[in-house]
């Protein structure tokens, strides 16, 4: 097992720059989520990694060694792919059994590892079938079986469980976190499902047109994101622009807004302000005056979202429609058409440069 | 439920009927009363047409059996269409692997194009171009001894390697469409799975892409295979003297000797032999495929 540091790597196809300067440190035993919109570029920097594909330009080190010429086949990764790629003439076991046989293993500790790699995914007992008698979670599993059989240095997942349907695809996670942890593999997975990055990985990085926009933890990118971009891709935002203060921004209509955290900014630039909608407390304009600290803000709810244990409410003040989603710890609710305010903490607000 | 599903299929064949109609007729009338009529002839002593006197026998069946020489040339165009088949393995099966693996966009095109070139020519003219390409002082001679420092006598014409020649050049393109068609339908990831595996390059192509263009290759062999073993044409025009195969000497019975009762029985014992070689190997095949 081993870390991947990816250097300074560009890649383009004719004109079309599809990595432009990427760098990420994947620490050994991590499980590390590729997340953005498609075309940004994950497949290309996971194929980067697997040597499938060599970068122009850069470094790619797995375990401290330099691989950016090595071919696939000499990297030692483990690979998952979408469409499972299992072989349709071979049996689950020979599936499994594949990479070992290829290296000339012998057929006892073939056969020995095989199972166990079987019994890690829970298909103990379908060693015997075809791939195509397999439901798609289990022909996942073979999948994930057949590229940890032999003992990879890293593994890498582009976007595995795409395909399957969204109770299957909670299962999945689950199921693929635990054999993560148990085998602490370095875990490189490629997503555009925010919710399955979040749940799912120690760090997540976001690209964008070939381009890494932001990189860590995902606590850290969700309450600290470092462009409107990262803001409303992982995750729900409301963003309100404006000029800087220093220590905020003030709306076009005067109001003040104040963060905490975020860029530093010179007073006078234009800067954006984000927030989370699950941050914001939402209650009937009652006239009364502003507290000091805190941020302020009045409108009317324009539309009212109903979803049991919460509801979302969209409220419109000077043009822009911001949203918040309140927990229905009690039955008083507010209707549409409603005057409301909305306060939140500088401290949930996070100041960002404009782009 | 299972009452009801025959009642259901029988149904949708009664309406399925006037539609096959005429496929029924045309086959009926093109191929099955023109069979039967040779079959008919195969146990005469004259053709009936010829106005002489005729007989019910099996002596042209008998005939092949009383002449070794018969044996022989099956023996040999069984040879013949063994090794034209392998060529066609041997050429065909690359070129289908570089056309639906390598080859992208207009250069795929191109290339498909002159595979399919020999399909659109007529045969004669085919044959006739090898025979002006390998004969003493033809294109292949003088083309060597303009490159060569040494002077060699190519004339490969009227021999055993020019028949092998033209039939290549004939039937391989069965071989590259059919390989072509099954290796199109290999999903790349699968040979990126194997690779990020470990696998070598042939290692690849001995355990997952050969097993599965196997329909491809079984097809194209029963489709060159079974016309070879009964051509005449390339045998006659390329091979001149060392030509004579089983289906020259049918073509014989039929244009020269007008014997077409021995040229029909020579041909149903052939039918025979065919279809027995491949029931025998039908099993093998199933497998395979
Ligand atoms: N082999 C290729 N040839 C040409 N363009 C490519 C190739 N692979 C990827 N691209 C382009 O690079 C960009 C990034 O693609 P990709 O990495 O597959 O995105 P993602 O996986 O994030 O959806 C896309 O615009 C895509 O069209
Ligand atoms: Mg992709």
């Amino acid at each position: 097992m081993a870390g991947v540091q990816v250097s300074n790597v560009s890649r383009s196809f004719g004109a079309h720059k599809a990595l432009d300067d990427v760098s990420i440190d994947f620490a050994d035993g991590g499980f590390y989520a590729l997340l953005g919109p498609s075309g940004s570029g994950k497949t290309t920097l996971l194929r980067q990694i697997a040597g499938f594909d060599f970068p122009d330009s850069g470094r790619i080190a797995i375990g401290g060694e330099g691989v950016e010429r090595v071919p696939v086949e000499k990297r030692r990764i483990g690979m998952v792919f979408q469409n499972y790629a299992l072989f349709p003439n071979m049996s689950v076991a020979d599936n499994v059994a594949f990479g070992l046989s290829v290296r000339g293993e012998a057929k006892a500790v073939i056969a020995s590892e095989v199972q166990r790699a079987l019994d890690l995914v829970q298909l103990g007992k379908l060693g015997g079938r075809r791939p195509h008698q397999l439901s798609g979670g289990q022909r996942q599993r073979v999948a994930l079986a057949r590229a940890i059989v032999t003992k990879p240095r890293v593994l890498l997942l582009d976007e595995p469980l795409g395909a399957l349907d969204k109770a299957l695809r909670v299962d999945m996670q689950i199921e693929l976190k635990r054999i993560q942890r148990e085998i602490g593999i370095t875990t490189i997975f490629v997503t555009h499902d925010q919710e399955e990055a979040l749940t799912m990985s120690d760090r997540i990085g976001i690209l964008r047109d070939g381009r890494l926009v932001q990189e860590g933890p995902p606590e850290e990118i969700y309450d600290r994101p470092k462009s409107e971009f990262a803001a409303t891709f992982l995750g729900d935002a409301n963003i309100l622009r404006g000029d800087t203060t220093g220590t905020g921004i003030r709306l076009a209509d005067g109001t003040a807004i104040a963060a905490e955290a975020g860029a530093t900014l010179a007073a006078g630039a234009k800067a954006s302000c984000a927030v989370r909608p699950e941050r914001i407390r939402i209650a009937a304009d009652a006239g009364s005056p502003d507290q000091a600290n805190g941020n302020v803000l009045r409108g009317q709810v324009s539309k009212r979202i109903f979803a049991g244990n919460n509801s979302t409410y969209f409220v419109e003040r000077d043009g822009q429609t911001l949203k918040v989603i309140v927990q229905n710890t009690g039955i008083d609710r507010l209707a549409e058409g409603q005057q409301v305010v909305l306060r939140w903490s500088p401290e949930s607000t996070v100041l960002i440069a404009a782009s | 439920m299972a009452a009801q599903g025959a009642t259901a299929s029988r149904s949708g064949l009664k309406s399925a009927l006037p539609l096959l109609l005429p496929a029924y007729l045309w086959l009926t009338v093109a191929i099955f009363l023109p069979l039967s009529a040779m079959v008919f002839f195969s146990f005469m002593t004259e053709l009936p047409l010829s106005g002489k006197p005729w007989a019910f026998t099996f002596g042209n069946y008998a005939a092949f059996f009383s002449q070794s020489l018969y044996l022989t040339l099956l023996w040999a165009s069984l040879r013949l269409g063994l090794e034209v088949t392998l060529w066609c393995i041997v050429i065909g099966y690359p070129a289908a692997y570089v056309l639906a693996k390598v080859l992208k966009g207009r250069s795929r095109e191109a290339i498909f194009l002159l595979v399919i070139l020999p399909f659109w020519s007529n045969g004669l003219v085919r044959i006739f171009s090898w025979a002006m390409v390998l004969r003493e002082g033809g294109i292949l001679d003088t083309a060597l001894n303009a490159v060569l420092p040494f002077k060699i006598n190519i004339d490969l014409m009227y021999s055993y390697p020019a028949v092998i020649i033209g039939l290549v050049h004939s039937y391989v393109p069965y071989m590259v469409l059919t390989c072509y068609l099954t290796l199109q339908a290999i999903d790349d990831s699968l040979i990126e799975a194997g690779r990020s595996l470990g696998a070598s390059r042939l290692q690849m192509l001995k355990r997952v892409i050969i097993p599965l263009s196997m329909p491809g290759l079984v097809a194209g062999a029963v489709l060159i295979f079974v016309p070879v073993v009964g051509s005449f044409m390339e045998p006659r025009i390329l091979g001149g003297r060392t030509g004579t195969f089983y289906g020259t000497v049918i073509e014989d019975q039929f244009v020269a000797v007008f014997n077409w009762p021995l040229g029909a029985a020579l041909s149903f014992i052939l039918l025979a032999v065919v279809l027995v070689i491949l029931a025998l190997a039908a099993p093998m095949l199933r497998r395979a495929a």
